[in-house]
């Protein structure tokens, strides 16, 4: 409340409360109890030929309510801030803001830093594997997942079509320790690049051939075709010869029974023609590394079914 | 004429006079110094105007009520800041007209959505939360995919937001039709909800 333009609002504000309450007490007064014995006049109206109603003031009790209201706001107004750029005898304000860094935010968050911090400084020295298996941090990590990634990753961590399931043991960018704390920290963009110019026929020769990878049912003609296909094609320069993937790019190993997107013939088909397109945020910078850690490590209990993945 | 209880109550035009001039005396120290004052007036480092696409989305957002459900108002508490973020300043809001604040959290504040979740999620999302959010109780947009963003009205929003001094170009105006050009109702919502609070993003 300190940066207006020009003195002139900080004084504006000022003198108008100032008058307000003042007119106020200056109503009260005029409004005070007559002494005892006094004339009380009528309101003036009359109903029903004679019926009259006399113009008592308040109470006295009353009365005194109405004036503690008054001197309870300014006594408020003295300590805190009410008055234009006055900032109150107490030096409050909600948030930080120039001339007033003790705020009640700071006070708050400096409170429960001091309590939280020093237990998630000895998680942080803690080796992932080690911590994955500590129940109490765990209940930690559940939180913290629950807040930031239950969105994309599901309250039970096994995903939806689209974001991979961490309760399993697939991984698309590499389940080491360190490489998901590196996931986590600065985020992954997964781009599978648009196949349209393949050709319609192709593309199903692929999707017979990924298909025939997994075990799943296949034209064994298209498969033969695909086979040809996927590596002409340039498919093994991320999935590898074999379509066992790559952690590096991030291409899923296609050999297995974990699909991402879908593994009918007709998804598979949309995922060559146009491509697949996703992106895990970057969490470093908003979390900060001691909460990273304990995520990666529930997300190792996960994958492990552990502490975490029950 | 004595100014008494008596004469004020027999003179409408007068009670209707000294009632406006005691109910505005609120309005007078607490509204009108505003926008005598730097933090409420000028903007954030970094904030930029909405561009045509976020402008729709916007728009898109107000017509679907997604402020009734949705706030975008972080309160300074930790307990909010640790889930959302940065919270709200008042700088952040001076080219929204009217801002977005919503008073009630059915689900979660959107101020500072923007790059939390990909495109594709918000897009997933929209379509059907449920296929995301198994527990999610938000209605289904799909049929904003269909819908075509509106750009007949587009330069006449951006003329009329620079009447109320939201600092759009000439050419941001002349080029707005062209970008909304083949982006649907959703594309824009995106838009608008990915470029949220990001001017305060990473800040704690």
């Amino acid at each position: 409340m300190s940066d207006f333009v020009s003195q002139f609002w900080n004084w504006y504000v000022i003198l108008l409360v100032l008058a307000s309450i003042l007119a106020c007490a200056v109503l009260l007064w005029t409004q005070k109890t007559p002494p005892a014995g006094a004339q009380v006049d009528t309101t003036g109206h009359v109903w029903d030929e004679n019926l009259e109603e006399y113009n008592n003031p308040l109470p006295k009790w009353w009365m005194w309510l109405f004036y503690i209201t008054i001197i309870f706001g300014l006594v408020y107004g003295a300590l805190y801030p009410m008055f234009g750029s006055f900032q109150g005898l107490l030096g409050w304000c909600s948030s930080p803001q120039p001339g007033c860094a003790n705020s009640q935010y700071a006070r708050e968050v400096a409170k429960t830093d001091e309590q939280v911090n020093p237990l998630f400084d000895k998680y942080q020295k803690t080796d992932l594997k080690v911590l994955a298996a500590d129940k109490e941090a765990m209940e930690t990590g559940k939180r913290l997942y629950l807040t930031y990634c239950m969105q994309c990753h599901g309250a039970d961590g096994k995903g939806a079509k689209g974001f991979p399931n961490l309760a399993d043991s697939d991984w698309l960018w590499g389940g080491e320790p360190a490489v998901i704390v590196e996931t986590i920290s600065n985020g992954r963009n997964g781009m599978m690049p648009p196949h349209a110019q393949l050709g319609s026929e192709t593309i199903k020769d692929l999707a017979n051939y990924v298909r025939s990878l997994s075990g799943l049912p296949a034209d064994s003609v298209r498969v033969a075709k695909g086979q040809e296909a996927f590596n002409s094609a340039g498919c093994s320069g991320c999935h590898g010869p074999d379509g066992k993937g790559m952690h590096a790019v991030g291409a899923p190993n296609l050999t297995d029974k974990t699909w991402l997107y879908g593994s009918s013939e007709a998804t598979i088909i949309e995922t060559i023609t146009k491509g697949r397109n996703n992106r895990m945020p970057a969490w470093k910078d908003f979390l900060g590394e001691p909460k990273v850690h304990v995520l990666a490590a529930y997300v190792i209990s996960l994958s492990e079914g552990g502490a975490g993945g029950k | 004429m004595k100014l008494t209880q008596d004469a004020i109550e027999r003179n409408v035009g007068l009670m209707i006079v000294l009632t406006l001039l005691v109910v505005s005396v609120g309005g007078l120290v607490e509204i009108v110094p505003l926008f005598f004052q730097k933090s409420t007036t000028e903007a954030v480092t970094g904030l930029k105007p909405y561009d045509a696409v976020r402008l729709t989305g916007r728009d898109v957002y107000i017509r679907e009520g997604c402020f009734l459900c949705h706030s975008q108002m972080i309160r300074p508490f930790r307990a909010e800041t640790e889930r959302y973020g940065h919270f709200s300043v008042a700088g952040e809001y001076v080219f929204d007209h009217p801002f977005q604040w919503g008073s009630k959290r059915t689900g979660p504040d959107l101020q500072r959505v923007g790059g939390r979740y990909s495109d594709e999620w918000h897009r997933a999302h929209l379509i059907n939360p449920r296929d995301v959010v198994p527990e999610s109780n938000m209605p289904a947009f799909a049929f904003l995919d269909k819908a075509p963003a509106d750009a007949a009205n587009i330069e006449g929003k951006m003329r009329a937001l620079r009447k109320v001094g939201v600092p759009y170009t000439d050419e941001e105006i002349a080029g707005a039709r062209k970008q909304l050009e083949g982006k649907s109702e959703l594309d824009a919502l995106i838009a608008y909800l990915q470029g949220l609070g990001l001017e305060l993003k990473n800040v704690r």
